[in-house]
């Protein structure tokens, strides 16, 4: 885990030490959790600085979760584009079948060191969910997993997949039944068991210190993608391209390479269309509160939270992490959104091209690939986050596509 | 003397209760406060996320979304509310609809419709530059939270920038039924009275006037919410004399807990 140190004019040593990315990010939470806020900032800091941290992390992500990963030369999609050669690091191939494992590790290895005795969690896809009933399983912690009830209904292989792991899954009625309000009735949880209790948190958002761990749990993404790219081409990658729901897959796979001269493309769904319902709080939204961060939020003229709307549940959220928001506002990342209909495309691609069914939320990265491999050069080469596999997915795209299962 | 502060220096003991704006007749409900003693008014501002409310608080907050509720119309309500009562009233609720048109804004508002307090949930003392400076400049006071966690060297962080009373959240968890031990209540006021001149009201779970009349004994103020919310709910465009009701008998305790102690 322990990156080389940044220079004083690297782009890698965000936040500053409120929790803070430029305008971004902070610590908006009730002040019952502000003392488990900086207690897990403290213990975090330890944890950085401990090298019996790190090993047992590496050692989990090597044999539990079957790191590192492998980064895949995609011939056939690149022959269809017809233009920059497109690269994969394969996270999908991960135990649990996405990136979400990887912060799960660091997460309750950290839980473990601050004493605490159960573990909550908030979940969209099932993906966050899947992999903390695993870890929780691994470690012989109990489980309950936040979901919204609508994400129950069209998740539900990961529903029984989180029951068969022993954790208990309660579906979150409320607003639009979604991920923002299984994360509201985690953070109620929290706030009763503030004695026992550590919150999971899926993505890189939510109070400090969160952003930031996060991400330097899925900094493992970038850093093998790196070093890998260089062993196998000798040179870095021009564009890298990934997902975004809260933002976890694509900081982890940005955050090595930020300090480099290599562009980034983060896309968030554009559900039925940036004129319509969608989940691109970064294209559609304004800086505001939820969550604990300050960030760009979908939401009205009196800032009330609109609902967001994304095929894919794991992209289904308003908000966005901080330190993207900041990486827009400075113009070190580019940001862009792909529709469903253009992920359902994209999708169909890969499985038909390269003999991969990807999760619908990558679906979105490749279908980013898709407009911009013809327009640059053969010589070049796009590298795009394969974060999620798409066996949960089957039952979605089976409807969208209109076939009988 | 501010409103709040004369409210807190009667006599007895205060009784603040808390409905949110826009669910059910407001204006009907806030009078039912004041005509049954309310000695100060929290008026919820209602947001599509309450994060730190409970079932009925919840509720509420979508029943007033839902009836169309806007930010301009918790200002009409207040600003109604002003230019009939002298009794102080202040905004509670959430980071986001609060700054949605800047701090500047916010506190002009509050201002200009008498709005004499305003508590917001989710910026601790760490982010105060978001909201505390605007409502100081135009001297409105920023009523922050002590909850069971704010241990003594948490405390003061929270009462640095402190006004009008601090809050004391006598439940780690969400508002509604959950109640603390009288005890506790009792050692943790305490606690805070060493640590701050201002004075101190205790929520979250008080439902009850015996209850009230508990904490009214060692407590500056008892908030009641959930329990008056759950009234409006219950008898919707109606709720005005069962508010009054419950009210009338929460102030009678509050009010005679001392000459009863
Ligand atoms: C496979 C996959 N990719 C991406 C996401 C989106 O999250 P993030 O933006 O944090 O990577 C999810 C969320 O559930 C997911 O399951």
């Amino acid at each position: 885990m322990n990156a080389p140190a940044a220079g004083t004019n690297s782009l890698r040593n965000q936040p500053d030490e409120r929790g803070h990315f430029g305008a971004f990010g902070g610590r908006y939470v009730a002040e019952t959790l502000m003392p488990l806020i900086l207690e897990l900032e403290r213990e975090y800091a330890r944890a950085k600085a401990d090298p019996a941290f790190a090993a047992q992390f590496d050692d989990l992500l090597e044999h539990y979760v079957g790191r590192p990963s492998p980064l895949y030369f995609a011939p056939r999609l690149t022959g269809e584009l017809g233009g920059a050669q497109v690269w994969f690091k394969r996270d999908e191939l991960n135990h649990t079948g996405a990136h979400k494992i990887n912060n799960c590790v660091g997460q309750i290895l950290l839980a473990m060191r601050m004493g605490k005795t159960r573990i909550i969690a908030e979940t969209g896809a099932g993906q966050h969910g899947v992999a903390t009933a695993t870890v929780c399983a691994r470690f012989g912690l109990p489980c309950v997993v936040y979901m919204g009830a609508t994400d129950v209904e069209r998740q539900q292989p990961n529903v029984f997949r989180m029951k068969l792991l022993g954790a208990e899954v309660v579906p979150v009625t409320s607003g639009a039944a979604t991920l923002k309000d299984a994360m509201n009735e985690a953070l109620r949880d929290w706030v009763a068991h503030v004695h026992d209790t550590f919150y999971i948190i899926g993505t890189a958002a939510g109070p400090h210190p969160y952003p930031e761990l996060v991400r330097d749990f899925q900094s493992v993404i970038g850093k093998e993608a790196r070093a890998q790219m260089l062993a196998r081409t000798g040179r870095l990658p021009d564009l890298l391209v990934a997902a975004i729901g809260g933002g976890s897959n694509a900081i982890g796979l940005f955050h090595p390479f930020l300090d480099d001269p290599v562009r980034m493309l983060g896309v968030e769904a554009a559900g039925h269309g940036l004129d319509k319902q969608h989940a691109a709080s970064l294209a559609g939204g304004r800086p505001g509160i939820l969550h604990g961060n300050k960030t760009y939020l979908l939401q009205d003229e009196d800032g009330q939270i609109t609902e967001a709307h994304s095929i894919s549940a794991g992209l289904d959220y308003p908000g966005i992490g901080p330190e993207h928001a900041w990486l827009k506002e400075i113009g070190r990342v580019e940001y862009t959104s792909a529709t469903d209909t253009e992920a359902l495309a994209a999708f169909q691609l890969l499985c038909r091209t390269e003999g991969i069914i990807p999760a619908l939320e990558p679906s979105h990265a490749i279908a980013a690939v898709r407009r911009i491999a013809p327009t640059m050069g053969k010589d070049q080469i796009i590298l795009a986050n394969l974060c999620g596999r798409g066996d949960k997915d089957i039952f979605t795209v089976a409807k969208a596509l209109g076939a009988e299962l | 003397m501010s409103r709040l502060a004369s409210a807190f220096a009667k006599p007895h003991p205060a009784l603040v209760t808390f409905v949110t704006a826009g669910d059910g007749d407001t204006a009907a409900i806030l009078d039912a406060l004041v005509a049954g003693g309310a000695d100060v008014i929290e008026l919820g501002m209602p947001f599509t996320d309450p994060m730190a409310d409970g079932p009925a608080i919840q509720a509420a907050n979508l029943r007033a979304l839902g009836a169309g509720t806007t930010t301009a119309d918790i200002f009409r309500i207040a600003a109604g509310f002003r230019a009939r009562h002298a009794t102080p009233l202040v905004l509670m609720g959430y980071a986001n609809p609060m700054l949605a048109r800047g701090s500047d804004w916010f506190a002009q508002q509050c201002a200009k419709a008498g709005v004499d307090g305003v508590i917001c949930v989710d910026i601790p003392p760490e982010e105060d530059g978001d909201l505390g400076p605007a409502l100081r400049a135009r001297g409105i006071a920023l009523i922050r939270l002590a909850t069971p966690t704010s241990d003594a060297a948490r405390l003061p962080a929270i009462l640095e920038g402190s006004s009008g009373f601090l809050y004391y959240v006598s439940v780690a968890g969400i508002t509604g039924k959950q109640q603390a031990v009288q005890a506790s209540i009792e050692e943790a006021v305490a606690r805070l009275k060493a640590a701050t001149a201002l004075p101190v009201a205790v929520g979250f779970g008080v439902r009850h006037p015996e209850q009230a009349a508990a904490i009214a004994r060692v407590a500056d103020g008892v908030v009641v919410g959930s329990a008056l919310v759950e009234l409006v709910a219950q008898h919707g465009a109606e709720a005005a004399g069962p508010v009054r009701a419950l009210t009338a008998a929460l102030a009678q305790a509050v009010h005679r807990a001392r000459a009863h102690a």
